[in-house]
């Protein structure tokens, strides 16, 4: 589980009823209606925007085949933006889908879940260039002499860097749903449709943003990767403001690069406060602990929609929609109607399915072993396993050098609500930002310093992983209890000895969570990261991820799975061995309150 | 379940009922017998029928527990049905099984005459915890069973609307049940099931949650739309661990026995309505319904004084009080060889402090003291009150006669004592009366580092328990232990140690 988020890293539980509470002070008519009128707007914007859109994304490919760059004007950048936030828009719609449907068939299937399951801690430890590589052909045969080939290999790109996570987080909602809901769901006969909406999805509402928050995040960071598409020789640009920086880079001008820098930071601003603010906010009503807290979750934006006449009318226009759908979707049955098989026959049935499972798993990795030995050599893969070990050490010694530094940091920021109020959406931010942006400025200082890539690539990594370690441990800070603060300050505890008995031992679990995630990230950044280029510098590091970005671009088919293959094992044992033992004594030792 | 001996074991309980209880009792008890004999017999208008329904677990080492053994059960149109047992008597099973919820391992639930394989659709489910969707009003939680079942917006718009009015919650359609009080919840969760008009109302412990006051309201509220014949609810089945609940709702109430659960007694409630809590009647039901289940809590060696008193007995099990003598020599066979027949008895959830503080109590009390008096003095309900009375009968430190407890010449002692002197003397009867924690001792001095990893206890604890009960009594023994100073235990490690004092 790595790029994994269960701790909605918010200090702010949300007040109950907070939303409820809104109707008591009406707004005045004027307020409403101007509401409305923005609403509107706002509405009308994004239709017009999609309008615009959509004719490019199917445009034809011209004489000359699919572009490998795009003009580096910066008047084209709110075009490439607005491309790039709709790809992005499109892959989180499919992502959010393919969550449904996966975290349902692992959650309620028994054996399902027990192939669903490992088989998603590998799909995320996958490199976004091992998805690519394997299926840009078949997009680009989906849709003969359109762009929309290389778009929609471009969204499964994108996709693939966002699903993952989301999925795991829903899963584990669906796991952890309350039994008493449950039973009153099945008590009550709810139709399977009905569950979904009303106990499945509300309940997990709030993990589930967070984590398409994050998701969003790390999609910003392969936005380069996913929109310049190089794979077995050949490069596929799209418009939009990741292929904008690769090109301003090849082109080594700071200036657009600046500009691009620019763009994003809007960009990123503007989807924070118009969608991820309100959304945040708007799922407190989803919280189920009854806890009363300080501050209520506020975003303007959707004050403005409350305020407007939008959702009443949403609701009204929707309304026999949804009874339709619930008509439609009776026959899917019930929740739990029947018991299921007996236990003898279940337990029989469960060994023919390992059985099953056992073997096919058994065989294809035999064949894989054939096929690696006959087209590279065994040799191949013990070169794999060697630079994965390179990668390795550079992902530990990034954990232990962001923890050295940030676990301090965010303690003193997440102690200070005051401090944290500010900083918190600050980091927030700033861990949306695609950090690789400002690589190419890296790239420069490296040449200029001469610093060695293969050290300098590991704060390339950095750069993009370091924001979760930080709002985890801020959050956990912020959640020490005042009454053990207070302790340690009436025994007037020397500095050291609060850190060492209090504030340490208080952070543990959240460091575990970020670190997690931290790590995780890094190894997936470490394709981007261990192979940079500015102009005419490209500077390349030992190690699996450079192996498997070269392999990718000469088009080596079998190296690309070799590498894919070392780095999930890689992932999946460092997580097992190392991670998952931390978290459960944080679990068992360290839990605050 | 063997009908005929249950019904003369009550009878015989009825006619052997103690000397002051009896001179309370009304002639209507001994009649009473008769008709319950023909509830039974009457088939007609039994809503649910459950027949020698069990309940077992299998762990991941393939040991199997016990949770409910062969327990048949009718329940009628027209009656108020209180279940009641002590902690790990399987009531809330018990209910989840005849509400379909959870599938039986053996035995047979069915509903109108028809065999149940999921939810019973004649059963609305009332839940301790309410079981509101957080983030539904009022009033869409109300609407839930109605939309399932397919009713048109508008009507079941009016239906929910009128059961949130006869529960008394108009005025809160649109709030979301976070801005109610517990009570208010609880309402919301009567209403939701009411709506549906089902034929049996399943109750799971439905006031413990709530304060005390707010309970005894809501407890008449349900009665009166039960009276109330619109509402057209057939039955109700309440799971309650509060014995004053039972006898003021019931007409009928289960006594369930723990380790593994199974049917102690029925108990008919014939009392006129609307029942006086201090009617000499009342009372004595209560204290009746006390001795029963102080009556199952004894250790084996006290089984002998239970034939005079005479409780019925579910026919053909050696013991209700699971003494499971466990082979210690097969898990670890160098250290243990001689506690091959060591005998492991249940130790009740009940701290030494707790018990110090009960003990306090119950000193103040020369002749002894009832325990339906104990209990309302402290607001203590069974759950709350058992274990500790379990503990002290278990230790020798009191003596429970027919729901009367009594304080004992060594209790006196350890109440009295200095906190060292308190420790030895806990130490010695710890070691004399509790089996568990006299095989952990044994154990570990037969050990030659005099240290155990806590697992191997578990482990044994296992093949008779389910897993979350083997933990229980491990971190009972190991709390025992500790305050004896007798053993001690590193939860890091994994490891139990004797204590200094001890070796």
């Amino acid at each position: 589980m790595t790029m994994f988020f269960t701790n909605p890293a918010s200090p702010i539980a949300g007040r109950p009823g907070a939303n409820a509470h809104d109707g008591a002070r009406r707004p005045s008519l004027a307020a409403r209606v101007l509401s409305d009128c923005a609403v509107v707007a706002g509405i009308l914007a994004i239709l017009a925007a999609i309008a615009w859109l959509v004719p490019a994304i199917n445009a034809p490919v011209g004489p000359n085949g699919v572009p490998s760059t795009i003009s580096t004007d910066p008047v084209n950048l709110p075009y490439y933006a607005l491309r790039s936030v709709f790809r992005m828009a499109l892959a989180l719609l499919f992502s959010l889908i393919f969550t449904f449907a996966y975290g349902l068939s692992a959650a309620r299937s028994r054996r399902l879940g027990k192939v669903l399951i490992p088989l998603l801690d590998i799909l995320q430890s996958v490199p976004i260039l091992g998805f690519l590589s394997a299926t840009v052909t078949i997009w680009l045969a989906l849709f003969p002499g359109s762009m929309m080939g290389v778009e929609a290999a471009s969204i499964f790109a994108i996709f693939t860097s966002q699903a993952w996570n989301m999925t795991f987080s829903f899963y584990r909602s669906l796991k952890s749903e309350p039994v008493e809901l449950d039973e009153a769901a099945r008590n009550l006969r709810l139709t399977r449709w009905q569950r979904f909406w009303t106990l499945d999805v509300p309940n997990s509402m709030i993990p589930l943003i967070w984590n398409m928050m994050m998701s969003v995040g790390g999609g910003w960071f392969f936005l380069t990767a996913s929109e310049m598409i190089s794979v077995g020789n050949h490069t596929y640009a799209l418009p939009g403001i990741g292929s904008y920086v690769a090109a301003a880079s090849a082109e080594e001008s700071p200036a657009k690069i600046c500009w691009a820098i620019l763009t994003m930071v809007i960009v990123v601003l503007l989807v924070d406060v118009c969608v991820w603010k309100p959304m945040t906010a708007w799922a407190e009503k989803f919280r189920i602990t009854q806890s009363e807290s300080s501050t209520p979750k506020r975003s303007v934006a959707l004050t403005l929609i409350r305020q407007s006449h939008i959702d009443e009318w949403l609701g009204r226009l929707l309304r026999p929609v949804g009874d339709l759908l619930e008509r439609v979707t009776r026959p899917l049955g019930r929740t739990g109607a029947t018991w299921g098989a007996r236990p003898g026959r279940r337990r029989a049935g469960d060994i023919a399915f390992d059985v099953t499972v056992g073997a096919l798993v058994t065989f294809g990795a035999a064949e894989l072993l054939v096929a690696i030995s006959h087209s590279t050599g065994l040799g191949e893969l013990g070169r794999a396993f060697g630079l994965g070990g390179i990668t390795f050490l550079r992902v530990a010694l990034l954990t232990l050098l962001c923890s050295a530094v940030w676990v301090p940091v965010g303690a003193i920021i997440g102690m200070n609500p005051r401090i944290s109020r500010l900083v918190q959406p600050l980091v927030q931010v700033l861990a949306s930002f695609p950090a690789n942006f400002i690589f190419p400025f890296a790239v420069m200082f490296f040449v200029t310093c001469g610093v060695d890539i293969n050290w300098g690539s590991i704060l390339l990594m950095a750069l993009g992983t370091q924001w979760y370690i930080l709002f985890n441990i801020i959050a956990g800070a912020s959640a020490i209890p005042d009454d053990l603060v207070e302790m340690s300050k009436s025994l007037r505890m020397g500095t050291w000895m609060r850190w060492r008995t209090l504030i340490l031992p208080a952070v543990f679990g959240s460091w575990v969570t970020g670190g997690i995630t931290a790590a995780g990230g890094a190894w997936n950044a470490s394709i981007v990261s261990e192979i940079v280029s500015y102009g005419r510098h490209t500077l390349v590091a030992h190690g699996l991820g450079s192996y498997i970005a070269e392999a990718t671009a000469h088009g080596e088919g079998m190296k690309t799975i070799i590498g894919v293959a070392v780095m999930a094992i890689f992932v999946v044992a460092v997580n097992r061995l190392f991670w998952n033992p931390l978290q459960r004594l944080a679990d068992r030792r360290f839990m605050v309150g | 379940m063997n009908f005929n001996k249950l019904l003369n074991a009550v009878a015989s309980e009825t006619r052997t009922g103690g000397a002051t209880a009896a001179a309370t009792r009304t002639r209507g008890r001994r009649r009473t017998n008769p008709d319950f004999a023909d509830l039974d017999a009457n088939a007609t208008h039994t809503v649910i029928e459950a027949s020698h329904i069990s309940q077992r677990f299998t762990s991941e080492k393939g040991h199997e527990t016990t949770v409910l053994d062969d327990i048949s059960f009718n329940l009628h149109e027209g009656e108020i049905v209180a279940v009641l047992g002590r902690s790990g008597a399987g009531k809330s099973t018990f209910l989840r099984i005849l509400a379909g919820l959870v599938e039986p391992s053996d035995g047979q639930v069915s509903y109108r005459g028809k065999a149940l394989d999921g939810p019973n659709p004649g059963v609305a489910l009332v839940f301790q915890t309410f079981a509101l969707m957080p983030w539904l009003t009022v009033q869409a939680n109300v609407e839930l069973g109605l939309e399932a079942n397919g009713m048109p917006r508008a009507k079941r718009h009016e239906l929910a609307l009128a059961a949130i009015d006869a529960i008394g919650l108009d005025g809160f359609e649109s709030a979301y049940p976070k801005e109610l009080s517990g009570g208010m919840r609880q309402r919301v969760g009567i209403a939701r099931a009411l709506v549906l008009r089902p034929d049996a109302l399943f109750m799971d412990e439905p006031f413990s949650a709530l304060d005390v006051l707010t309970a005894e309201n809501l407890r008449q509220e349900v009665l009166k739309l039960y009276q109330n014949r619109e509402n057209a609810i057939k039955s109700i089945l309440i799971v309650t661990h509060n014995i004053e609940e039972a006898v003021q709702m019931a007409d009928r109430v289960v006594v369930l026995g723990s380790h593994p659960g199974h049917l102690i007694a029925q108990v008919p409630i014939d009392l006129s309505r609307p029942r006086d809590k201090h009617s000499a009647e009342f009372e004595a039901t209560v204290d009746r319904l006390y001795a029963i289940l102080t009556g199952k809590s004894r250790a084996t060696d006290s089984q002998k004084s239970e034939k005079e008193t005479a409780r019925p007995r579910n026919s053909n099990k050696p013991s209700p009080v699971s003494s499971t003598s466990v082979s210690l020599s097969t898990a670890d066979a160098d250290t243990m060889k001689r506690q091959d027949n060591e005998t492991v008895g249940l130790l009740p959830n009940a701290t030494p402090g707790g018990l110090a503080g009960l003990l306090d109590v119950v000193s103040n009390y020369p002749v002894g003291v009832d325990l339906a008096d104990l209990a309302a003095d402290l607001s203590f309900e069974v759950d709350d009150l058992f274990p500790l009375i379990d503990a002290g009968t278990m230790l020798g430190l009191m003596t429970v006669s027919r729901g009367h407890c009594t304080i004992t010449r060594s209790g006196e002692r350890w109440c009295h004592a200095d906190v060292l002197d308190a420790k030895r003397l806990f130490a010695g009867l710890a070691m004399e009366h509790a089996p568990l924690v006299r095989t952990i001792d044994h154990a570990l001095r037969h050990h030659p580092d005099k240290g155990l990893r806590g697992e191997l206890i578990l482990d044994l604890l296992r093949r008779q328990h389910t897993d979350e009960e083997a933990r229980l009594q491990f971190a009972i023994a190991v709390t025992w232990g500790r305050y004896g100073e007798l053993f001690d235990y590193d939860a890091d490690d994994d490891r139990l140690t004797l204590d200094e004092a001890n070796r």
